[in-house]
């Protein structure tokens, strides 16, 4: 079970007091009205779905309520940080020094 | 009979005599036994028959590596359990036990037939054959094959006991309780860490159990043991867990533990759970879990009597049991000297010590000199004899893996085998850590671990006792500074197969015991092509019993190896999967069974309706009132009385579970216009809309009637199962895309009690009631809201109607509901005033066409396939979905549009999802154009009507369509789904 | 090929089984190919098998990064079944029963489909309202499907509980009969003998790291640990790691790979006659002909490629099982294990052609693939074979996203009021 922190709690959680949502930094258009079809769908539907490095949401649902932003190795499943909602994606070197403070 | 128990041996009180029942035969055993050692100290090795060919077999090992000797543990209805190891099971006074997997009886078996005929049933078999003629399969092979595969009998009654679980959060987990394992703990424990301490014996201390003559720090291993035991319990921040595996070792430090309970206990207490899980979230993880011995693989080496030399010294040395009178020791280890002389001293005849290796220790060979042991070297066992027992083995000498001489007979009533050793990696790969391969030792090691773990002991390839408590200690935070007078582990080799001098096709190897895998098996699946260990497996079920490889996987994989002139790397490991050993479905299930499988949501009215009858329909997790049924009325006729009651009277419903939320702020409105097809920012304070809300893709989503209670605040309702999806796509929306807006939600479902009352009486058996509102035509009209009290008690009052009726919905705090309910069932008995449930509620709202979300939309409807464009505010320049609805598909013809039907003959009630077809008479497949999403019986047309979803339904209006039934096709009209006061003249009732 | 048959099982046992053939051999990759394969499971295997068999392409190579029928093919549990809702559904799945039917005589190669029943339970109102639509909607596409009433259900598995005192008591059961199971390793293996059999190559323990595509944006082959292959046409069918590959084409899909965990229990004698599914209490498990218990349940929530999955998955897992099975509360698990599966946005696959000129692709079976292997396997034949799917698959493309046409069988099963 995925150990979680949530940046609003400031605590490592369990995961069952989270729900997955999906890839993070998917912003909706301002207008929608000015997408073809195939613009939009894309919106809808397509993911990296990446293999590796992944930024991704999550809600704490059973917690603050609060959706958060993460960056997670999807292959060891390991978090390398998460941060707030409305906070830009982090660097590489932002995420190569969390993934270092995380391994002291 | 005391042939078998040495006295002055062994850790279990001989006093303590017990009886217990194997294959309906009484024994006497000692408490502190297991069956195991019980049978054996009764001269019974025969315990079991393998899974193919039902060979006779004894117990091989002392723990839960056990392959052969698997029983059913019977106590009594409900607590029989299949597949037990008898090397595990305790003893108990009155235990009873049976054999396995034999017909009619376990010295007798029908089923070894099949190793009469075992060259037809070679790895893979089944897949070559069982073909012709093709029906047979179905009918005759596969039937068969079902019968004679299984091992434990199936249950039969439900399982009686109950389990447990508990989280548990600690700094250090030490898995084994071996010498390693405790020295861990008492470092770990001495600087105030939170320890728990858990292994899979009754007893913790692991290998030091069944080595007494070991000196640890100038004290015999058990009196260390014994204190080192009594130090940990003394300390608060331990946790001692003897009789509990840890099973699996997941994310971030997260492991399931369980613990055994009752099983060894002679009497039940009923309020004990048999089984613990413990989910434990650790800091640190120590892995102590030891290392099994390795089976030899030779001709013959799985008749009962065969044994793992470690066995042996634990039946000696714990339970005070010798395996046999006269027993040869075959070896490629030096660990079975030690076992040997051990034997020897007690008393045993040593008839022979066959090691493999061309040379053996000298201080080994002085040892064995003095016990007047024979040791040969470079020999090999290359066959053995005896069917329901050994009887004796042929030795020959070995040179280059060819046998050199003629071989020579021994008699033995035992035959100890030590291959080597296995470190126990599961749990550590289990966690992702990588491993790496060994040639010294034959075997993998721990390499990088993956999560806070270290692996200490002989787990992590560190064999010597010294080195073990050396290694744990230091894990725990403290000094590795122990002495002990063991002497080095010594050394030794692995094998894959050894010589025979018989011709290889013909004999049989065994490499996994309880699948009856041979060393042929795995040769014939590299030479067909299986290369990788993984293909191996799979083909010839090594590693696939219920032991999991414990004892086989190794010398599958180096016999792999061998056959493919490759090196094991390339062959590779399988993978290590949890459980550890197998684990009951009830403590996985824990207390999540019967009343607390899954919450039933109630409202504050349920008791009422619960006491007068009422049948129930579970609506996500919230139990519904369907109908109240008066004087054994069945559900037609409930309703039917139901329906017509409210249309003539006054109707009364809990609909206090419809999802609720307060949506609060300068941007209300704003985010509102957002969320809904609606639009929001003209609606009047005080007054009311229907919201239809779409996901993004443009289908509806949920729908709910929303009042506005000032410029700033909504009181939104949704569907029942829909209200927590509802709020989540809420909080998205304003957390993730709009954070800029002024608005908060507030979930408020529990919060409200809501009785809706609809009928022509309704008005007036609410307006003595209600204080602070007017309730006249004009000051409250249809669709409006509003604020006051009611017998005293606030009150938001809606005016709304789902059923076409004059209509109200009353809001009250939530634990006024019930008083509330009672108070207008009274208040109302001069009106007529009827309860009513789901289903009539259901067929009121279908009489005027109002659709339900989830039953008459299923997540690809649009607002206009549901007649609902109406809805839609046209000048609003986006909400979610809005886009979606411009789509090609969504605005193309052919799509499902929401309809009435009414049946030709009224009598006939369509049911609910049967299909539509244009034209009757067609043969499958046929060419379906929708189908009936609601369909009822209604009380007020006298006759039944129907809605549906059909292929440009609206255009088709007044067209007949066709429903074929499997005796029947009925013939229906597409019409408005308005079938009642179209024009909705009844909401005008005075 | 030698044909297998009790005969040549008796013939070689006279001989020590030492002269059995290798089943497929170890191919060393040519320059080039006409088509190539990526992803040995069982459907990449099938396509391969039907393009030399069916469609006359026997210049064929499959490319498989690991061993074959490693990934999900040798994960599953093993169920097959067509009671799907819509026409499209019920077509493409219905076909792969067809040829699941006969698939053991037709590759020589005893895959052990047997149809023993998916009995798939009705717990609410709610339920027996959907199971109704898929039966009515069967019934007049030609797909058994039958409804029981709970002590129908009962007979006809006994171990279920029909108590009308459970939490989500079984209100009624659909039952398709020709439904069931088969052994997964098996198809895997008979495809790949069989296709070997017919000239096509299989390159095991040979990762595929790109796509090469010329200047016109048609392929060229693929670049792989082993160096460059060629290819004029190249099949893609590396379910969990479908966006992966897809990627080197520069083609980003509607994808997302999930965990999906499944158990066995120790083997006991013969309990569970069929396949039970119940979507309301989420659970599905059968009997292996070993007799082992096979169960499965829905994916952990989140997205990975790890193949692990959680504990409290199976937690939830079990306790579902017993309360529809009081009686196997005291099995115990033998093993769990875990796979990563590819879900589209409706849940139902994408079978076709791709933008990019001799790219194919098969993916998106989610949690639903193993029914449908030799379905998947001769369509996507059909589709490279032809240049245009077959009109079974031409509902499943890629651009149905844009256009909004879903196939969502899961929407059916949404629950409100």
């Amino acid at each position: 079970m995925l150990l979680i922190r949530c940046p609003y709690c400031e605590e490592d959680r369990p995961e069952v007091e989270f729900s997955y949502a999906g890839e993070a930094h998917i912003v909706r258009p301002v207008d929608p009205s000015l997408m073809d079809d195939a613009a939009w769908a894309e919106y809808l539907f397509v993911r990296d779905n990446a293999r590796g490095r992944h930024y991704e949401r999550w809600y704490h649902i059973y917690g603050c309520a609060r959706f958060f932003n993460a960056v997670r190795d999807t292959v060891s499943d390991k978090f390398s940080m998460t941060y707030k909602m409305g906070q830009p994606r982090p660097t590489d070197a932002e995420i190569t020094e969390a993934n270092n403070d995380g391994l002291s | 009979m005391t042939g078998f128990r040495k006295t002055g041996c062994g850790r279990i009180a001989e006093a303590q005599v017990i009886h217990f029942t194997f294959d309906g035969k009484k024994y006497e055993g000692r408490k502190g036994d297991t069956l195991a050692s019980a049978l054996l100290a009764n001269g019974v090795h025969l315990m079991g028959r393998s899974f193919k060919y039902h060979r006779p077999r004894g117990v091989m090992g002392a723990g839960s590596e056990e392959a052969n000797a698997l029983v059913t543990f019977d106590r009594g209805p409900g607590r029989v359990t299949p597949n037990v190891r008898a090397t595990t099971l305790e003893l108990f006074d009155g235990l009873v036990a049976r054999s396995q997997n034999n017909w009619p009886n376990l010295k007798f078996d029908f089923g070894a037939i099949n190793d009469v005929f075992s060259m037809m049933f070679p790895a893979g078999f089944y897949n070559k054959t069982f073909m012709w003629p093709k029906s047979f399969w179905d009918k005759v092979y596969e039937p068969v094959i079902r019968k004679l595969a299984g091992l434990g009998p199936a249950p039969t009654a439900a399982d009686v006991d109950h389990y447990a679980n508990i989280y548990r959060h600690c700094d250090v987990l030490v898995a084994g309780a071996g010498p390693a394992g405790i020295a861990a703990a008492l470092a770990a424990s001495e600087t105030g860490n939170r320890v728990i301490v858990a292994d899979e014996q009754n007893e913790l201390g692991g290998s030091l159990l069944c080595t007494p003559g070991t000196i640890i720090d100038g004290q015999p291993a058990w009196q260390w043991l014994k204190e080192s035991i009594e130090i940990l319990k003394s300390r608060q921040n331990v946790t001692l867990l003897p009789r509990t595996t840890v099973i699996g070792y997941y994310h971030d430090n997260y492991l399931g533990l369980v613990e055994r309970l009752t099983d060894h206990e002679k009497n039940l207490n009923p309020d004990k759970p048999r089984e613990r899980m413990h989910r434990v979230r650790a800091g640190k993880v120590i892995l102590a879990t030891g290392s099994i011995e390795r089976p030899l693989v030779f001709a013959g080496n799985d008749r009962p009597g065969v044994m793992l030399a470690s066995a042996a010294q634990i039946y000696l040395n714990r339970y005070g049991v010798a395996v046999g009178n006269n027993v040869a020791v075959f070896t490629s280890h030096d660990s079975a000297y030690e076992v040997a002389f051990d034997l020897s001293d007690a008393g045993v005849n040593v008839a022979s010590i066959i090691d493999v290796r061309p040379t053996v220790s000298e201080v080994l060979l002085e040892q064995a000199r003095k016990r007047a042991i024979t040791v040969q070297s470079r020999a090999v066992v290359c066959r053995t004899q005896g069917r329901l027992k050994i009887t004796g083995v042929h030795i020959a000498q070995m040179q280059d893996q060819n046998i050199i001489t003629r071989p020579t007979h021994i008699a033995c009533d035992c035959l100890l085998m030590a291959g080597g050793w296995t470190p126990s990696v599961h749990l550590f790969s289990h966690s992702k850590g990588s491993l790496k391969w060994h040639d010294d030792i034959g075997a993998s090691v721990p390499d990088l671990p993956n999560e806070n773990a270290v692996s200490v002991g002989a787990c992590n390839g560190t064999f010597g006792l010294t080195a073990g408590l050396d290694e744990g200690a230091i894990a725990g935070g403290g000094q590795g500074k122990f002495s002990t007078s063991a002497t080095e582990f010594g050394r030794g080799q692995t094998w894959q197969a050894l010589p025979t001098d018989r011709d290889p096709s013909k004999i049989k190897a065994f490499v996994d015991f309880q699948n009856d895998v041979t060393e042929k098996d795995i040769n014939l699946a590299i030479r067909e092509g299986f290369k990788s260990i993984e293909h191996v497996k799979r083909y010839t079920t090594t590693g696939m019993a219920t032991d999991q490889g414990k004892t086989s996987n190794l010398n599958a994989v180096q016999i792999a190896s061998k056959a493919i002139q490759a090196p094991v790397q390339q062959v590779g490991l399988t993978t290590f999967r949890p459980p550890y050993t197998p684990t009951s479905f009830g403590a996985l299930v824990g207390y999540r069974a019967g009343d607390m499988f899954e919450v039933t949501r109630k409202t504050s009215i349920d008791g009422w309706a619960e006491e007068n009858g009422a049948v129930f329909e579970p609506v996500s997790l919230w139990r519904r009132a369907r109908y109240f049924p008066q004087g054994g009325e069945d559900m037609h006729a409930a309703v039917t009385r139901e329906c017509e009651a409210t249309r003539k009277g006054v109707g009364i419903f809990d609909a206090s579970t419809l999802g609720k939320i307060e949506i609060v702020g300068p941007d209300a409105a704003k985010f509102m216009n957002l969320m809904y097809t609606n639009p929001w920012t003209m609606l009047a304070a005080g007054r009311c809309r229907y919201g239809l809300m779409l996901g993004e893709d443009g289908y509806i989503m949920d729908d709910g009637v929303i009042g506005r209670l000032a410029d700033d605040r909504f009181h939104v309702t949704t569907t029942t199962g829909g209200a927590p999806r509802v709020l989540r796509m809420m909080e998205d929306y304003l957390q993730t895309e709009w954070p800029e807006l002024d608005v908060w939600l507030t979930s408020t479902t529990e919060q409200w009690a809501v009785i809706a009352l609809n009928g022509p009486h309704a008005r007036k058996l609410l307006e003595p009631l209600v204080d602070g509102i007017e309730l006249s035509p004009e000051s409250f009209p249809h669709m409006a809201v509003r604020e006051g009290t009611i017998l005293g008690v606030e009150t938001r009052l809606f005016r709304v109607s789902f059923s076409g009726e004059l209509g109200f919905e009353i809001n009250v705090p939530a634990h006024y509901g019930r008083d509330l309910w009672e108070a207008l069932i009274k208040a109302g008995e001069g009106y007529g005033i009827t309860p009513y449930g789901t289903e009539t509620m259901h067929v009121l709202r279908a009489e005027k066409g109002f659709i339900i979300v989830g039953q008459d939309t299923d997540g690809t409807i649009t607002p206009d396939d549901a007649g609902m464009s109406w809805a839609i505010g046209k000048k609003k320049l986006d909400f979610v979905g809005k886009r979606s609805l411009d789509r090609a598909d969504i605005k193309a013809s052919g799509r499902k549009q929401l309809v009435g039907l009414l049946t030709d003959d009224p009598d006939i009630v369509l049911e609910e999802g049967a299909h539509i077809v244009a034209t009757s008479g067609q043969s499958v497949p046929m060419t379906m154009i929708g189908h009936v999403t609601s369909s009822y019986w209604s009380a007020a047309l006298n006759r039944s009507i129907a809605m549906a979803v059909i292929k440009d339904g609206r255009a088709l209006t007044g067209k007949s369509i066709y429903i074929p039934m499997p005796k029947k096709t009925h013939e229906a009209k597409i019409c408005s789904a308005v079938f009642y006061d179209p024009k909705g003249e009844r909401l005008n009732v005075v | 090929m030698v044909k297998y048959s009790v005969a040549s099982l008796f013939a070689n046992a006279l001989h020590g089984h030492k002269k059995w053939p290798k089943q497929w051999p170890d191919a060393a990759p040519k320059k080039a190919y006409d088509v190539i394969i990526v992803g040995a499971g069982g459907h990449g295997l099938g396509a391969a098998y039907y393009l030399a068999k069916k469609y006359g392409v026997t210049n064929v190579a499959v490319i498989e990064k690991g061993w074959l029928g490693g990934g999900n093919t040798g994960r599953n549990t093993t169920i097959i079944r067509s009671n799907y809702l819509y026409d499209e559904s019920a077509r493409i799945y219905d076909h792969a029963v067809d040829l699941w039917d006969g698939l053991s005589q037709e590759l020589n190669y005893n895959v052990m489909f047997s149809k023993r029943g998916v009995l798939m339970l009705a717990h609410s109102v709610h339920d027996v309202q959907s199971f109704q639509r898929h039966i009515h909607a069967n019934r007049l596409n030609g797909v058994d499907n039958q409804w029981l009433t709970p002590e129908q259900a009962k007979a006809f598995c006994p171990p279920v509980n029909i108590s009308p005192g459970a939490r989500y008591p079984v209100l009624g059961a659909a039952l398709q009969r020709r439904a069931g199971t088969a052994r997964h390793d098996t198809v895997a293996w008979g495809y790949a003998r069989a296709a070997a059999a017919l000239g096509v190559d299989i390159i095991q323990n040979c990762a595929v790291t790109g796509i090469r595509r010329g200047a016109d944006g048609a392929v060229q082959g693929v670049e792989t640990e082993r160096g460059f292959i060629g290819a004029k046409k190249i099949g893609v069918s590396t379910a969990g790691n479908s966006s992966v590959v897809m990627q080197m084409a520069d083609l980003r899909f509607p994808l997302e790979s999930y965990p999906l965990q499944a158990l066995v229990s120790e083997p006991i004698k013969p309990v569970m006659p069929c396949v039970v599914m119940s979507n309301s209490v989420h659970a599905y498990i059968s009997q292996s002909d070993k007799g082992e218990l096979v169960i499965g349940a829905g994916t952990d929530q989140y997205i990975s490629y790890s193949q692990r999955g959680a504990l409290h998955i199976l937690e939830h897992t079990l306790a579902s099982i017993c309360e529809i099975f009081p009686i196997f509360k005291r099995m115990r698990m033998l093993r769990s294990w875990g796979g990563v599966v590819d879900v589209t946005p409706d849940r139902s696959p994408i079978l076709g052609k791709t933008p990019v000129p001799g790219l194919y692709v098969n993916c998106g079976w989610g949690t639903g693939g193993f029914k449908a292997t030799p379905g998947a396997g001769d369509l996507l034949a059909y589709t490279i074979a032809k240049d245009e799917p077959h009109p079974i698959n031409a509902p499943y493309t890629l651009e149905r996203f844009q256009g909004g046409r879903l196939i969502d069988e899961a929407a059916a099963a949404a629950v409100a009021h």
